[in-house]
Parts: C-alpha cells; sequence; structure tokens
C-alpha cells in the first residue's frame, strides 16, 4: 500500500493556496470599496482636473478593477508594496522593521508560552479531577473569557500600579541595557502569554485527555503504571500529533492578540502600524498589512493541519 | 419527531442536575440582561451629564463606581453601556446563527457541488483573522451600529456553519430522512421539520459560545476606536476613553473591564455547565 501523506499534504497546500487567493480578493476589494476619489485625496483640494487626470493614469485607476487587482497582486509578488497615501513613504520601509519588532514580539512570547503551557496542560490532564486540574481549567476558562485589553488593563494594574515593578503605558526606546530590555517588552509579552497559553493548555489537555481514554492506556493502568509513567510514557508519544496541532493554533491567537496589545502598550510593530493606518485610512498600507497577517494566520493553521496528517500513523 | 433514545429512560426533566456553578453564572447573565432592558429606570444620572468636579473621581455614595474622565458618573454609563454591549451582541450572534445554521443545514442536505463551494468559500473567509476582518471593513465602510451589526455577524457565519453542518450530515444518514425523501419532502421542510428539532440543543448552545466571541470581538474593536463610536460608548469603548486612568487604578477604567469579564465568564461557565444532553452533539 502506498502512502497517501505526500497526497494529502500537497491537497492541504493546494487548499491554503485558493484560501489565499480568495483572501487577496477580499482583502483588496474591501479595501477598495473607499468613497472618495484617491488621486483627488492624494492632490488635495486644489489640484488642477489635468494633474488628477495624470495621476490616475498613472495609478491604474481610470482602469477595471479586475485589472487593477492583478497590477497589485503583480506588484508583491515583486516586493512592491506600493506607496503609502499618508506621508508618500514607499510601503516596504514603513514595514521592514516594524515586521521585524512584532515578530520579536510574538518569537519571546512564543518561546515562553510553549514550554509553561504544555507543561501545565499536561500535567492537568494527568492529574484530571484534582483540585490542581479544577484550579487550572477555570483559570484558563476566565483567561479565554475576557479580551486582551482586558488582561493588559488588570496586568498593568498588578505589575505597575500595585506593584511598581514595570512602567505602565509606555514603551520605552531605552532598550541598550538588558533591564531595560526587560521592562520594555514585559507588559506586552505577558499580556500576549497569558492569552495564548490559555489556549494551548485547554487544547493540549484535551488532546491528552482524549488519549487516556483508549484502552492501552487503560491496560497500563491495570498493569500498575504509576500515573506520570502511564502518561509520559504510553499516553504522551500518541498524544504528540494533537498536541503540536494545538500549539500552531493557539499560536495563531497571536494574530489577535498583537494587533490589541501593541495598541496598548504603544508598541512600534506592523499591527500599531496597521491600526493607525485604518485611522488615516491609508489603503496601499493596510492592504500590505493585512495581507502579511494573512498569511501568517494561514501558515499556522496550514502547518497545523500538516502536522495533524504527518502524526496520524493511519494516513502512513 | 422525537429521538431521544441515547439517554433512554433518564429523558425527562428530572435527569437535569442543578449545579451551583450553573445557576450562579445563570444569575449573573439574568442580571445583565435585566440591566440593559431596565436601563433608563436604573440609571441615576443621565448618560451626558458631568456630575462631578473631579475626574477620575473614587467610589463614594451619590457616585457608586466614581466618575469618568470628564467627571460623568460610571455607573450610567456602565448601565447605558450594557445596551451597546448586549443588544449588538445579540443581534449579530442571531444573525450569524440563523444564517450559518439556515446555509450548514442545507448543504448537508443537498450535498453534491453545493455543498462543496460553500464550504470551500466559507472555510476561506474563516482563515481571515477575526479582528483583521472588522479593521478593514471599518476603514472602508466607517463604523455604525448597523454596519458593526452586519460586519460582527459575516464573521461568524463560518463558525455557525461548519458547527450546524457536521451535526446536520449525521442526522441526514438516519432512516426518516429517508423516508422523507421519499414522501418527496422539499427542502425546506428537511431542514425545518427533521433536521432543526434533531441538533437544535447542541446549535443553541454554539450560539452562546458565538455570543462569548462576538461580546470580546466587539469589545475589541471598541477598545481600538473602531467600533461603537460617541456619544454612545460600550463597555470597551468605555474601558478606551478611561485608559487615561489606569496609573491611579481608577475605577472608570476598572469597572467596565470587569463587566466585560463577569458576562463573558458567566456565559462560557453558564455553557459548561449545561445538562449534557443539551450540550452533547450526541444528544439527539
Amino acid at each position: 500500500m502506498t502512502s497517501r501523506v505526500p497526497s494529502l499534504i500537497l491537497g492541504r497546500l493546494f487548499i491554503a493556496l485558493v484560501t489565499l487567493t480568495i483572501v487577496s480578493f477580499a482583502v483588496f476589494f474591501a479595501t477598495t470599496l473607499l468613497p472618495g476619489d484617491t488621486a483627488t485625496i492624494l492632490l488635495g483640494q486644489a489640484a488642477t482636473p489635468e494633474a488628477i487626470a495624470g495621476l490616475r493614469t498613472a495609478m491604474h485607476l481610470d482602469e477595471p478593477a479586475l485589472l487593477r487587482f492583478f497590477y497589485w497582486i503583480g506588484g508583491l509578488f515583486q516586493g512592491d508594496l506600493g506607496t503609502s497615501y499618508a506621508n508618500h513613504m514607499p510601503v516596504a520601509t514603513l514595514i521592514g522593521g516594524r515586521l521585524l519588532n512584532t515578530l520579536k514580539l510574538a518569537g519571546l512570547t512564543t518561546l515562553i508560552t510553549v514550554p509553561l503551557a504544555l507543561t501545565l496542560g499536561i500535567t492537568a490532564a494527568m492529574w484530571r479531577g484534582t483540585l490542581y486540574d479544577r484550579v487550572v481549567t477555570i483559570a484558563t476558562i476566565g483567561i479565554i473569557s475576557v479580551p486582551e485589553f482586558v488582561l493588559a488593563t488588570l496586568a498593568v494594574l498588578l505589575f505597575a500600579v500595585y506593584l511598581k515593578w514595570l512602567p505602565a503605558l509606555s514603551f520605552t526606546y531605552n532598550v541598550d541595557s538588558f533591564s531595560g530590555l526587560l521592562r520594555a517588552y514585559a507588559m506586552p509579552v505577558i499580556t500576549l502569554t497569558f492569552g495564548v497559553s490559555a489556549q494551548m493548555i485547554r487544547m493540549s489537555r484535551a488532546a491528552v485527555i482524549e488519549t487516556l481514554n483508549t484502552p492501552y492506556v487503560e491496560m497500563a493502568l491495570l498493569k500498575g503504571a504509576s500515573r506520570p509513567r502511564m502518561v509520559l510514557r504510553h499516553a504522551l508519544p500518541n498524544a504528540l500529533g494533537p498536541i503540536s496541532n494545538a500549539v500552531a493554533l493557539s499560536l495563531s491567537y497571536l494574530v489577535g492578540g498583537v494587533i490589541i496589545v501593541e495598541t496598548i502598550f504603544n508598541y512600534p510593530g506592523i499591527a500599531k502600524l496597521m491600526v493607525d493606518a485604518v485611522s488615516t485610512r491609508d489603503l496601499p498600507l493596510i492592504q500590505s498589512c493585512a495581507m502579511i497577517f494573512c498569511v501568517g494566520y494561514l501558515i499556522l493553521i496550514t502547518a497545523a493541519d500538516i502536522v495533524a496528517i504527518l502524526s496520524n500513523p493511519r494516513l502512513r | 419527531m422525537k429521538t431521544h433514545t441515547s439517554t433512554g429512560s433518564l429523558a425527562t426533566w428530572s435527569g437535569y442536575r442543578i449545579n451551583p456553578v450553573g445557576l450562579v453564572s445563570f444569575c449573573v447573565v439574568l442580571f445583565w440582561a435585566l440591566v440593559a432592558l431596565f436601563a433608563p429606570y436604573l440609571a441615576p444620572h443621565s448618560v451626558g451629564d458631568m456630575v462631578d468636579l473631579d475626574y477620575f473621581g473614587p467610589m463614594r455614595p451619590g457616585l457608586w463606581l466614581g466618575s469618568d474622565y470628564l467627571g460623568r458618573d460610571m455607573l450610567s454609563r456602565i448601565i447605558y453601556g450594557t445596551r451597546y454591549t448586549v443588544g449588538i451582541s445579540l443581534a449579530a450572534v442571531f444573525i450569524a446563527c440563523f444564517t450559518g445554521v439556515v446555509l450548514g443545514m442545507t448543504s448537508a442536505v443537498l450535498r453534491g457541488p453545493v455543498d462543496m463551494v460553500v464550504s470551500r468559500v466559507l472555510d476561506a473567509m474563516n482563515s481571515i483573522p477575526s479582528k483583521l476582518f472588522g479593521l478593514m471593513v471599518v476603514a472602508a465602510v466607517g463604523s455604525s451600529i448597523p454596519v458593526l451589526i452586519l460586519t460582527l455577524s459575516v464573521i461568524y457565519i463560518p463558525g455557525a456553519y461548519r458547527f450546524s453542518r457536521s451535526l446536520a450530515v449525521n442526522i441526514d444518514t438516519m432512516d426518516f430522512m429517508m423516508v422523507a425523501r421519499i414522501r418527496g419532502e422539499k427542502l425546506p421542510y428537511l431542514i425545518g421539520s427533521e433536521i432543526l428539532p434533531n441538533i437544535v440543543g447542541p446549535v443553541l448552545a454554539d450560539l452562546g459560545l458565538r455570543f462569548v466571541f462576538i461580546v470580546l470581538l466587539l469589545s475589541g474593536l471598541s477598545f481600538l476606536g473602531l467600533g461603537v463610536q460617541p456619544p454612545y460608548a460600550d463597555w470597551g469603548a468605555l474601558v478606551r476613553e478611561n485608559i487615561g486612568g489606569l496609573p491611579f487604578a481608577a475605577p472608570a477604567v476598572i469597572v467596565p473591564s470587569l463587566a466585560i469579564a463577569t458576562l463573558t465568564i458567566s456565559v462560557n461557565l453558564l455553557i459548561d455547565n449545561l445538562p449534557r444532553k443539551i450540550r452533547d452533539r450526541s444528544a439527539s
């Protein structure tokens, strides 16, 4: 019997590609719904009709929307993200450093979240039904039930207002010293870690419990294996697939979280850039940021699906 | 078409055990519903009146929740904010779940190309992060309450669709569905009278969960200044406008945060503690 895994993965990648096409359509047309003529906005009220007409031709504005969509996509592939309406700088320049900042934030959060959440999730499953498990479960329900900005608000209250360990709402650019760096990143990372871990704990706990309900784990219990041995030696290797799936899925919550966290802590990342672009209605900037977020999100959920396929022994 | 067979003889009202956590969370949800309904009778001051000479005033008799950044009564603002948060979210969740569930059942019954196309398109919509979708719509058409309701419902249609379709597909394989088809029943009867009664419990539980998601997203958008616009304010907008009080731990910023948390946590806990029969997919 030949393996079905390669064809399944190819199929999944194809679906991701189709999705990306639909998403880029959606992003482009949602942002072209904007009322008002772009050329007039750019040149201001005092511009001569000839100047406006000239700019419209130069920007392909007088061509059908579908054609402009292809220009836009073509530009994206060549790394030409367009020019910002607000300050006439190339979008790529605006995004560059900001993207790096956001990736740093996301990376740091991932580094802390994954070990923390997996430990809590797996141990909660190991001692299912105990007080410890109940506390973890209720705490995670509580955390996923509140918006990120409430988590951020509470974190500020706790660490900045009452304990006075960290600055409240300012992002300090003084990152030369280690303590400065720590203080700058602490609050955003703490907030994001809370949100993402709660998701990850719930999913990894559910994944381990599902494996614990199988007959061979019951067998291990009956032959007298201790709880940790039963979970770590017997159940965990089989739960690895669902757990990595859970990790990738939970990390996709970073995409939404980062938008709120960067705004509240004034963090100079790409999400803050996009929120600002929305308030100035800077279309090329919004489109590019939206595409970056969608691609990131799509990569994570596709990775989650592929891990699930790879770890399913029945498909090998 | 009763198919309560899985729970056997226990399928009576006596089978419903009252759980204390569920009861408490039900009371909290009921409390906020009543506050939203009777807001004009409960609020001690008008929302716009500046009643305090100080800003970010502390809690004290007369101004039970302190005052906001302009010296307005926080209690009244929260009471009126309840109407926006609960009202907009309820409207959005009903539109989302109605559309999603009807589409889901239709896809499950019709199968074939209709199912494939609808599923593919809605799956693609699902892979746009929800906050991003909200941001883009606000950037394109601006933010008003009808736009917010529509946007929020569009965002959550794919989830409701996927959930109800997976339930309906199972029902669709039952014998009574085949009997109904052979009788020559049309689509509206098939989905309304054969499938819906069998999935209504889980669908309602799903509606509750989706309500929480919508409250969270609405508050998030309002917090970013892209949701409910002044002079109106929902809870998210209240946190946003009073965020300046955070360094002094003003009640004006803490209380609306807590209001959101109590509502969403209670709805979640209520659904978690619903009797198994209502909640489980296998209930039918």
